[in-house]
C-alpha cells in the first residue's frame, strides 16, 4: 500500500510493503541519497536520520511504524540549529575523509546537541559509539562536538 | 619516467581543445568524450586551453583540473590540485575537479605503470608531473598574454588566475587569453619553483570536498542515479569455487517490487523497484549450492600449509654477510614464529556497481581505484569493444585496496546482461564481508642472534604467503619476489651485519587475495618490530635504547625514534597495567615512528590509550592531510589489532557483520598526537604508513604491560587474563 511520511517538512508518498526500512524509500523510492546503507543492521550508523528529533537507524526502521512523525534527514539538518552549527564545526575541523560515514555521523552529532547542549566525553562516547567510521575520523568529531558546544555557549 | 609519459601532451601544433580531444582519442579509443559530455560541450568548448590531460582553462575562465588519482578520503583530491595550482598560479577556490576517465596512456600512474591509486605514491607519482603540467599551462598563458600586448614574455608575471604586465601593470584573465594560449607552441621544458617559493605547498589549505560531505550532496558509485535503474541484490557461493544447484524463487517473485530473478553460475540476483525489496526477495529465495572443491577449507589448514612451507627453502630477498655462521656463533640465539590472519576491507560503502548493458554498448557507474580496469574488465565480460564501455568513475566510500579489484564490476555486467535496462548491483553487508578478496594470512618463521653485549649479529627470516602483485601486476613478480610482499622486511632501517630474509610465495586455495591498507608492510612491519622487541628484552634493554644503537647509517629513522620518544615521555612512570611500546618503520618513502600506550585490564581485554607518532614524510604538501592520515591509519590498525580477523569453516566465511567482524568506535578511539619533522626530502606516502606500524606499537606496549609476548595477530585475550 502507499504510506505517506513527512520528511524533511514535506508530505512524501511511497508505494511499498509496509515492513519496507526508511533507508530504502529515502534513497532509491524518493531519490534522498544523503542518507548512506552501511550494514542494514543498526550496527554502524550511516543510516541515522531523525525521528521527531530523535537520532534513529533508518535501515532497520520500518515505513508503517513512522505515522505522522517528523523525518529529517542530512539533506535539510542544516536548517535546524544544532545541525547547522555541526556542520560548520565539521568543515572548521576538517572531519570528513572518505566521508561515507559522515552524514550519520552528523545525524547523530546534531541530536546529541539539542538534547544535550555541552555534552562530556562520556556523553559524546554514549551517543557516537553507534556511528562507525572506516577512515578513523573520531578524534576530530569529538573535536568538531566540543567546538558547536562551545558556540552554544556564546551564543547563550 | 619520461617527461613524456607523465604530461602527456598533444604532439601536434594544434592544441585547441578540438586537437586534444582527437589525440585522446587517438590514445585512449575516444574516451574523452565522456569527458566532455556531461557539460554540454558545444563549438564554444574548442576556445578552451588544454595544453595536457590535467589542466583545462575554459574561455569563461574555469579551472577545470583532471584528477589522474581517486579520493577515497586521503585528501587526493586536495593535494593534487595544490600542486598544479602552485605552479598554474590558480586560487584553488577557482577550481573545478572532474574523475578522470579510463586512459593508461594518459593517466597511469608513473610509479605503478598503470592508472590506478594505491600504494601511498600519488604524491610521489605526482610531485613532479603534475607541478610541470602546471608551469607548462602557466609558460603558454603567459606567452600569449606577451603576444597581444607585443611585449617580453620576460616582463610578464601569473598570478591568481591572470597574467600581469609588470611595466604597465596590465592584466588579463587566463579566460581572456585561453583561445590563444591553446595556439602557443608547447615549452621543451620549465623551471619549477623553489620550494622557498611555495605559496600553497606547505600549507593546511581546506579539503575541496568538503562541503559536500557534510551537506548530503555528496555522490558515490551507490548513489548514481540513471534514468529508469532498477536495483539488485546478491547471494554469492558461500564456499569460493562454488556454484549455483537450485533456486525456488516462488517466494521471492512474490514480494512486492521484485521484478526479476538473475541466475548466474555461482550466484543468484534479485532485481527489483528498491533495494528493500530486492533484499525481501532474496532472504525469500531457497538455494541450494553445490559447494565444490573448496567446501572442506578451514583457517587451520591454510595456516598448517603456510607453516610447513617456511620449513623449505624460499627465493632470497636479501642477503647480508654469513647469517648462518653468524647464528651459530652468536652466544644467545632467539626464535619465533609469527602469524597474521586474513582480513577484510569493510569499506563503509559497501560494494556496488551500477551497469546499464545496451546491444552494442555498456555504461558503468562505479567507485573505483583502477578505472581503466574497471573498463577492460567489463568489455571482456561484455564481449564488446573498449571503446564501447563507457565508466564513469566516482568519488570513494573508502577503499584500502578493495576498489583496486574488479570483481564486483565483473558481477554487475554479468547481472546487467540479464536485465532490460540500467541496474543497481548493491552488496549486503553480510556479501560484502564474506565476499571480499582479503588481506593474505602470513606465517613467519625468525631468528636472530645476539652477541654477548646483546647486540644483533645475525638475523634469518623466512615467511609464507600470497603474492598479490602476481597475480595484480604479473611482471612485478620475478623469480619469486615481488616488491610488495617484501616491504618492511628488507633494506631495514637498522645496521644488521648478516642478514639473510626469503619469501615463499604460497597461494592458499579457496579464497581470494588483495592488496589491504599498508599492503606488505602490514605483515612485514609487524614482525619484525614485534622481534625487535624481543631482541631488546633478551638482552635486558630498554627498546628505544636498542633500537637507536642500529641506526647510525640511518639518520632520518633516529630522528622520528628520539622525536616519538621524547614526546610521549618515553621512560616516564606509569600505572600498573599500563605499558608503553614503540615501532619504527621506513615504508612508502616515509619514516614514522610510534609510542602506544596500552592499558591491559584484569580480564586481558587491551585498550589503546594514547599513541604519539613522529614522521618524516618528506616535503609536506598539506600538514593537515598528514595528520589525518596518521589518525586515520592508527584507528585502521588499531582496529586489525584488536579485533580483525576472517576465519573459514567449511570453506564459508565465519564473520558476516560489524557485530562479528568489529571495528574501533568512538570509545575506545585513543588519543593521538602527531609530530612532523621539518624536511626537503621528496614527499612520501601517507595513506597507509600509520596503519602499519600502529600493530606492532601496540604489541610491544602489551608486552611491557603484562610480560607476555603476542605473537599471533589479532590480540587474543585469553591470553593476557590474569589468572584468579
Amino acid at each position: 500500500m502507499a504510506f505517506t511520511i513527512q520528511v524533511n517538512g514535506s508530505a512524501r508518498s511511497a508505494d511499498v510493503d509496509g515492513d519496507t526500512p526508511l533507508l530504502w524509500v529515502l534513497r532509491d523510492v524518493l531519490g534522498m541519497t544523503g542518507t548512506k546503507f552501511g550494514c542494514g543492521a543498526a550496527l554502524c550508523g550511516a543510516c541515522t536520520v531523525h525521528i521527531d528529533g530523535v537520532a534513529t537507524r533508518s535501515c532497520i526502521t520500518p515505513i508503517d511504524s513512522i505515522g505522522n512523525s517528523q523525518v529529517t534527514t542530512i539533506e535539510a539538518v542544516g536548517k535546524t540549529d544544532a545541525g547547522a552549527k555541526i556542520q560548520k564545526a565539521w568543515l572548521e575541523h576538517e572531519v570528513v575523509q572518505c566521508g561515507y560515514c559522515q552524514s550519520g555521523q552528523i545525524m547523530s552529532a546534531a541530536a546529541l546537541l539539542t538534547s544535550n547542549p555541552h555534552p562530556t566525553d562520556t556523553d559524546i562516547d554514549e551517543a557516537m559509539s553507534g556511528n562507525i567510521c572506516r577512515c578513523g575520523t573520531y578524534v576530530r568529531i569529538r573535536e568538531a562536538i566540543k567546538l558547536a558546544a562551545q558556540s552554544n555557549a556564546k551564543g547563550g | 619516467m619520461t617527461p613524456d609519459r607523465a604530461v602527456p601532451r598533444t604532439t601536434d601544433t594544434d592544441l585547441s581543445r578540438r586537437g586534444f580531444l582527437a589525440t585522446a582519442a587517438a590514445a585512449g579509443g575516444g574516451l574523452m568524450l565522456s569527458l566532455a559530455l556531461p557539460f554540454g560541450r558545444s563549438d564554444a568548448a574548442f576556445a578552451d586551453f588544454a595544453p595536457n590531460a590535467f589542466i583545462r582553462i575554459q574561455h569563461d575562465g574555469q579551472v577545470v583540473l583532471t584528477m589522474p588519482y581517486v579520493e577515497m578520503g586521503q585528501g587526493t583530491y586536495t593535494s593534487i590540485p595544490m600542486l598544479i595550482a602552485e605552479e598554474l598560479e590558480v586560487n584553488l577556490k577557482q577550481v573545478r575537479l572532474e574523475h578522470a576517465p579510463p586512459n593508461e596512456k594518459l593517466y597511469a600512474n608513473p610509479l605503478l605503470g598503470v592508472q590506478a591509486t594505491g600504494n601511498s605514491n600519488a604524491m610521489r607519482g605526482a610531485w613532479k608531473p603534475l607541478r610541470e603540467a602546471g608551469a607548462i599551462a602557466r609558460t603558454m598563458l603567459v606567452a600569449a598574454a606577451a603576444n597581444r600586448w607585443g611585449v617580453d614574455p620576460r616582463s610578464c608575471s601569473a598570478q591568481d588566475g591572470e597574467v600581469v604586465h609588470s611595466v604597465t601593470k596590465r592584466r588579463l584573465k587566463y579566460g581572456e587569453i585561453a583561445a590563444d594560449a591553446a595556439k602557443v607552441p608547447v615549452p621543451a621544458s620549465v623551471t619549477l619553483k623553489a620550494s622557498e617559493a611555495f605559496k600553497l605547498i606547505g600549507t593546511r589549505a581546506k579539503r575541496l570536498d568538503a562541503v559536500v560531505k557534510v551537506n548530503g550532496t555528496v555522490i558515490y558509485g551507490i548513489d548514481a542515479r540513471p534514468d529508469g535503474v532498477r536495483f539488485a541484490t546478491l547471494a554469492q557461493s558461500p564456499t569460493f569455487g562454488g556454484r549455483l544447484k537450485t533456486v525456488d524463487d516462488a517466494a521471492a517473485t512474490a514480494v512486492k517490487g521484485v521484478r526479476q530473478i538473475v541466475r548466474l553460475d555461482d550466484a543468484v540476483a534479485v532485481i527489483a523497484d528498491h533495494m528493500g525489496a530486492a533484499k525481501k526477495g532474496l532472504e525469500a529465495l531457497k538455494i541450494e549450492w553445490d559447494d565444490g572443491p573448496h567446501a572442506g577449507l578451514t583457517t587451520e589448514a591454510v595456516a598448517r600449509e603456510l607453516e610447513q612451507a617456511t620449513l623449505g627453502a624460499g627465493a632470497v630477498a636479501q642477503n647480508i654477510g654469513d647469517s648462518e655462521a653468524a647464528l651459530a656463533g652468536a652466544a644467545t640465539r632467539i626464535e619465533a614464529n609469527y602469524q597474521v590472519p586474513f582480513l577484510a576491507h569493510a569499506t563503509m560503502e559497501p560494494m556496488n556497481c551500477t551497469v546499464h548493458v545496451r546491444k552494442d554498448a555498456c555504461e558503468i557507474w562505479v567507485g573505483s581505484q583502477a578505472v581503466a580496469r574497471v573498463q577492460a574488465a567489463a568489455a571482456k565480460t561484455a564481449g564488446l569493444p573498449l571503446e564501447k564501455v563507457i565508466v564513469h568513475n566516482h568519488l570513494i566510500g573508502g577503499g584500502f585496496g578493495r576498489r583496486l579489484e574488479t570483481d564486483g564490476v565483473i558481477r554487475a555486467v554479468q547481472i546487467a546482461q540479464q536485465v532490460d535496462g540500467p541496474v543497481k548491483v548493491v552488496w549486503t553487508r553480510e556479501e560484502d564481508i564474506q565476499h571480499d578478496m582479503y588481506r593474505p594470512y602470513w606465517f613467519d618463521r625468525i631468528a636472530a642472534g645476539l652477541d654477548h653485549q646483546g647486540k644483533p649479529v645475525a638475523w634469518r627470516h623466512r615467511f609464507a604467503g600470497s603474492s598479490v602483485i602476481a597475480r595484480w601486476l604479473p611482471p612485478g613478480f620475478q623469480n619469486g619476489l615481488d616488491p610488495d610482499s617484501t616491504e618492511g622486511a628488507i633494506d631495514l632501517v637498522y645496521g644488521l651485519p648478516n642478514f639473510h630474509v626469503e619469501y615463499v610465495r604460497v597461494e592458499p586455495p579457496g579464497i581470494p587475495t588483495a592488496f589491504w591498507r599498508s599492503v606488505g608492510p602490514s605483515h612485514t612491519v609487524f614482525v619484525v618490530e614485534s622481534f625487535i622487541d624481543e631482541l631488546a628484552a633478551a638482552a635486558k634493554q630498554d627498546p628505544v635504547a636498542y633500537r637507536r644503537a642500529l641506526l647510525d647509517k640511518s639518520p632520518r629513522a633516529k630522528a622520528v625514534l628520539d622525536l616519538a620518544a621524547e614526546k610521549a615521555g618515553w621512560g616516564g612512570p606509569l600505572s600498573k597495567g599500563i605499558g608503553r611500546g614503540v615501532s619504527l618503520q621506513s615504508a612508502f618513502g616515509t619514516y614514522l615512528a610510534q609510542v602506544a600506550e596500552v592499558e591491559v585490564s584484569k580480564d586481558g581485554v587491551a585498550r589503546v590509550r594514547r599513541v604519539v607518532c613522529a614522521v618524516d614524510c618528506g616535503t609536506v604538501i598539506n600538514p593537515d592531510t598528514v595528520q589525518a592520515q596518521i589518525q586515520s591509519g592508527i584507528i585502521f590498525g588499531t582496529t586489525a589489532a584488536l579485533y580483525g580477523e576472517i576465519t573459514l569453516k567449511k570453506g564459508r566465511v565465519e564473520q558476516t557483520n560489524f557485530d562479528t567482524y568489529q571495528m574501533l568506535r568512538m570509545n575506545e578511539a585513543p588519543v593521538i598526537e602527531v609530530h612532523i619533522v621539518n624536511s626537503s626530502e621528496p614527499p612520501g606516502g601517507m595513506g597507509e604508513a600509520g596503519t602499519s606500524a600502529i600493530v606492532p606499537a601496540i604489541n610491544n606496549a602489551i608486552f611491557a604491560a603484562t610480560g607476555k609476548r603476542l605473537r599471533k595477530m589479532p590480540i587474543d585475550s585469553a591470553l593476557l587474563k590474569q589468572p584468579t
